[in-house]
């Protein structure tokens, strides 16, 4: 994937560890490694430019993989869990898993009051597995693609190990609280309640409509936007720290020692991190929906 | 191609900076109140770390456009 041959200078190991492993459809006559592509042809793309040649019509497959493989081994955690759990009182893994239950549906409790059987498990979901894909970055850069170039043989394998430095991946999940909040919305207040709620929010005034439907719509566009986008922003730049760190292991002793330092402070302070963006994450999955359920205030 | 450059340093900077003096208006907003209420610490600090999470985004995003410029859009300046 980096450029052949020579030293790697800085910027291409921080380019190179930047290109996620895309999966995707070269146009025919596409050159590619010299000579042009007969028909089009689904495959990985060799080079960041080639990633983003294939266009709309690419899947990022690290991240895919990385995102659900960690969702099914959530899954089969609680699984197991529940299978185990007993009346008595909880031994070691289950009580480990209980704790977690328990300390979600204390914030659901504080921060949602309303009845609903699909918030709760949707925040346990959420917060978990938002967790889990940001707990991947504490692995060290290079261990993971370099284990898996060797298993594959292939040198040039190279693949991002942390989904949500992937924007596609925080925003989708962002974008998907965006419409559980449309459809909840809709749910209890009827389609009518939710226009209402767009025009006649702040100034219930039918002559305001145009100047309270502009405030409500860039209010509600910005929710999954700033959510998906905290994120993404916290764990890309915490990757990106850990990259240029990285970097510094290739700099003779006295540098990389300083660097094995360095990546424990960052790797420590970056647990926090995780944990606090993947809480946020859940706290505001649970106020929007909180909201999308509040139906007390008459109009 | 150096106005990328400083527009990276003014996103990072400006930034850091209005969160620093927020994250520090928090922290003895904290111990204020701890200070006059002991007994809450744990709640108040429950909720700081909250505050503190949110408080976070607005430099994040803009480090993550201002990595995303410097390493996307103008590679040839790192």
């Amino acid at each position: 994937m980096a450029a052949e041959g020579g030293t790697q200078t800085s910027s291409d190991y921080i380019l190179h560890h930047l290109a996620n492993l895309t999966y995707g459809k070269l146009p025919a006559g596409y050159v590619r490694d010299g000579q042009a592509l007969s028909t089009d042809t689904w495959t990985f793309a060799h080079t960041a430019q080639e990633a983003s040649d294939m266009g709309f019509m690419a899947i990022h497959v690290d991240s895919m993989m990385w995102s659900i493989g960690l969702a099914i081994v959530l899954g089969i955690l609680f699984l197991i869990a529940a299978k185990k759990v007993t009346p008595g009182v909880p031994k070691g893994f289950v009580g480990f898993i209980e704790m977690v239950v328990e300390f979600i549906d204390n914030t659901v409790k504080d921060t949602f009051p309303y009845r609903s059987k699909f918030v709760a498990p949707l925040a346990l979901t959420i917060f978990t597995w938002v967790f889990m894909m940001n707990a991947m970055d504490l692995v060290p850069v290079d261990w993971l693609p370099m284990l898996a170039a060797k298993l594959s043989g292939d040198p040039h394998l190279y693949f991002k190990v942390v989904p949500t430095t992937d924007p596609n991946i925080t925003l989708g999940m962002a974008f998907t609280v965006f419409f559980l909040m449309i459809f909840f919305t809709i749910k209890n207040k009827g389609f009518m309640g939710f226009v209402k709620e767009l025009t006649l929010h702040p100034f219930h005034h039918p002559l305001m409509i145009p100047f309270n439907f502009v405030l409500e719509a860039i209010s509600w566009i910005a929710k999954p936007i700033s959510l998906g986008l905290r994120l993404f922003g916290n764990l890309y730049a915490g990757e990106m720290i850990f990259i240029l760190i990285a970097i510094m292991y290739g700099a003779g002793w006295a540098l990389g020692l300083f660097a094995g330092v360095l990546q424990w402070g960052w790797a420590v302070f970056h647990i926090l991190v995780i944990a606090l963006q993947a809480f946020v994450f859940m706290v505001l999955t649970l106020v929007y929906m909180s909201m999308a359920h509040e139906v007390d205030e008459q109009h | 191609m150096g106005l990328a450059l400083i527009s990276v340093a003014l996103l990072i900077g400006l930034g850091a900076l209005g969160t620093a003096i927020g994250f520090a208006l928090l922290g003895g907003k904290l111990l204020d109140g701890t200070a006059r209420q002991p007994e809450m610490a744990p709640m108040l600090q429950g909720k700081m770390f909250l505050i503190a999470g949110l408080l976070d985004a607005v430099p994040m995003i803009g480090v993550g456009i201002a990595m995303y410029i410097l390493f996307v859009v103008a590679p040839g300046l790192s």
